[in-house]
């Protein structure tokens, strides 16, 4: 089931070194992507169908057409290396085995979109990470693929890596700009989008790493070559990342449309220890959570993870066997998004608040029936009501797990209420 | 980790050694405002001490040309920054789904036990300091600590001690 396109040098020592990767192809596009029209090539990635791999699965190039035309205003690139999502790993395999697959992705990119600055976001906490990407990027300014003539065209394109400093809503695209720009890393209310108002209040396209990696794939071989893996609405192939309880965790390239069982069976192992299925997380901790019966029907691709209530997200799936305890991982869950709220929306800062003090009062044994209604309560009162989707990346995986495990969650209320020795004890 | 909500002095006076001045230089050219710099000052400032103190922050709101209230104000923000001296090891534990399901409490208390530190705590010889952290990226090989920096993956106790004993 496994494939090669954005993986095809992951496994080639010193891959990440400019003379290896030039050997197996890098920078290989450039001729042919100079020759082309700016309006060609964005019009080449919108046949491809390649849709944003940051989470939101928004079609690429047409975002890039967003953009206003003859604006008197230079054109950013922001490259969302932020990868902070619990159970997301992929884009870090980009940085460290093939960088200059991303940094001739961006090259085509800013062909295409008409800029000449491009900053890489990357998270703190990849420092090694860091190191290899600026090496790769000092070695691309050295052998002329990046500076005043890119490739000795009349092209001029600077990349600067910006390094973040533990905050997930970074990853957030406008929070990321005001980190950028020097601020406190809180998301700005849209409209307008960043397309129009961005960095400096320039034009700015913010894509994942893996978008844009993407890229020389699509311009060496075609629109159509990219298509033939995937389905019709859910082009291409994807690194996933799968951990949690199975035999063979790991990052792995599929193409776009596979039945998620098949994958976990055949090439995760499957359920770790020969035990039971419990759910399976598709995309990263904010995507609903799917029942082993809606795990056996739904495909990798945006339609199916969409007809099963859930989303594709960043393709980081989480395998839960029968032992795990529900309750206690919505408080996890809960936790890490009430410690990353941004703070600057009430709804947000402190309802994630409260439904940590509720989902607590369970653990603790002091769970009353009508909490799980006031938990459900707060998800619809917070979801939607504030400036970025951070809230709702908490409430809708919440959501999912009460109403498809809402059981574990009357479990937790019986066990004090049938337990009265104990909980007079506490 | 530390208590975000104010600065300590070092007692020394804080400048870029001429590394981190040559870096601080290279990367300004790159940003059209200045302000844009403070984050990779901070780091820089960091790097160089170890932690961010009073004057390193004074310093480095001079260097960008800000007020120190608007470098104290990231300093904060971003949980990376250290406000206070980290031990001269300074362990993470990611905590969060991936690294759960995969048993990081057992990680954490050993940890806990053996260094005789709650996480968010400093021993007291200055030798290492303990952090709960949030997804570290690489829960594909989970539970994950990060040492100064450096990925430890797939840990159980038994790779801890040989860890621990390697540090001296
Ligand atoms: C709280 C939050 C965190 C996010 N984190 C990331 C991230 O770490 N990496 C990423 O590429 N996108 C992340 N996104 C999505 C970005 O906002 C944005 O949609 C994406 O970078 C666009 O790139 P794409 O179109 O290529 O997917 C996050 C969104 C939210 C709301
Ligand atoms: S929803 Fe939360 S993270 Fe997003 S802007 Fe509001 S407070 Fe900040
Ligand atoms: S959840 Fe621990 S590294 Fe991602």
């Amino acid at each position: 089931m496994e494939v090669k396109i954005l993986s095809a040098k992951f496994d080639i020592e010193d891959s990440h070194r400019l003379e290896v990767a030039k050997k197996h192809g890098a920078y290989g596009t450039l001729e042919k992507l100079f020759a082309m029209d700016p309006a060609d090539v964005i019009e080449e990635v919108k046949n491809s169908g390649l849709r944003g791999r940051g989470g939101a699965g928004f079609p690429a190039g047409v975002k890039w057409g967003f953009l206003p035309k003859d604006l008197d205003k230079p054109i950013y690139l922001a490259v969302n290396s932020d990868e902070s999502e619990p159970a997301t790993f992929k884009d870090r395999y980009i940085l460290v085995r093939d960088p200059h697959m991303m940094i001739e992705g961006i090259i085509i990119c800013c062909y295409a979109i008409g800029s000449h600055d491009s900053y890489i976001y990357i998270r703190g906490e990849y420092t090694s990470q860091l190191k290899i990407l600026q090496e790769a990027i000092d070695e691309a300014y050295e052998a002329g693929y990046l500076g005043e003539q890119v490739a000795g065209h009349d092209f001029r394109l600077d990349v600067t890596v910006h390094r973040g400093a533990g905050a997930y809503v970074c990853g957030e695209e406008t929070a990321l700009l005001e980190s950028i720009e020097g601020k406190k890393g809180q998301p700005r209310s849209k409209p307008p989008f960043p397309a129009v108002v961005g960095l400096y209040d320039c034009p700015t396209i913010i894509n994942n790493v893996q978008s844009i990696a993407s890229l020389p794939f699509i311009i060496e071989k075609g629109a159509e070559a990219y298509r033939a893996y995937g389905t019709e609405k859910s082009a291409g192939t994807h690194l996933f990342g799968i951990s949690g309880h199975v035999e063979k965790p790991g990052m792995y390239e599929l193409p776009l449309g596979l039945p998620l069982m098949e994958v976990l069976n055949e090439v995760a192992g499957g359920v770790w220890k020969g035990r039971q299925l419990k759910g399976v997380i598709p995309g990263g901790s904010s995507t609903p959570v799917l029942t082993p019966e809606e795990a056996h029907t739904v495909t990798l691709d945006y339609e199916s993870m969409a007809e099963h209530k859930t989303m594709f997200g960043s393709g980081g799936i989480v395998v839960l066997d029968e032992t795990v305890d529900i309750v206690k991982l919505v408080e996890n869950l809960i936790a890490f998004y009430h410690h990353e709220s941004c703070g600057q929306c009430t709804p947000c800062r402190e309802g994630l608040g409260w439904m940590l003090k509720i989902i607590r009062k369970f653990i603790a044994g002091d769970g009353r029936e009508d909490d799980i209604e006031l938990l459900l309560e707060l998800c619809d009162n917070i979801e939607m009501k504030t400036v970025c989707v951070l809230s709702a990346a908490c409430t809708m995986p919440v959501r999912s797990y009460l109403e498809k495990f809402r059981h574990e969650f009357e479990s937790y209320i019986n066990s004090s209420n049938s337990d009265p020795v104990q909980s007079q004890a506490e | 980790m530390s208590d975000r909500s104010q600065l300590i002095s070092s007692g020394q006076p804080f400048t870029f050694d001429s590394a981190r001045d040559a870096e601080f230089e290279r990367l300004i050219k790159r940003y059209p405002i200045r302000e844009s710099m403070i984050m990779p000052a901070l780091w820089l400032a960091q790097e160089q001490e170890g932690w961010l103190s009073t004057e390193a922050i004074a310093y480095v709101a001079e260097r960008v040309g800000t007020y120190p209230a608007k470098v104290f104000e990231l300093a904060t923000f971003y949980t990376m920054y250290h406000l206070k001296p980290v031990g001269k090891y300074h362990l993470c534990v990611c905590r969060t789904l991936s690294c759960y399901l995969r048993e990081k409490q057992e990680i954490v208390d050993y940890l806990a036990a053996e260094l005789g530190l709650r996480p968010g705590e400093v021993s007291e010889d200055g030798m290492f300091s303990l952090e709960e952290v949030e997804c570290l990226g690489h829960c594909g090989t989970a539970p994950v600590i990060q040492v100064n920096g450096e990925f430890h993956e797939e840990m159980n106790v038994e790779k801890l001690k040989t860890l621990l004993a390697g540090l001296d």
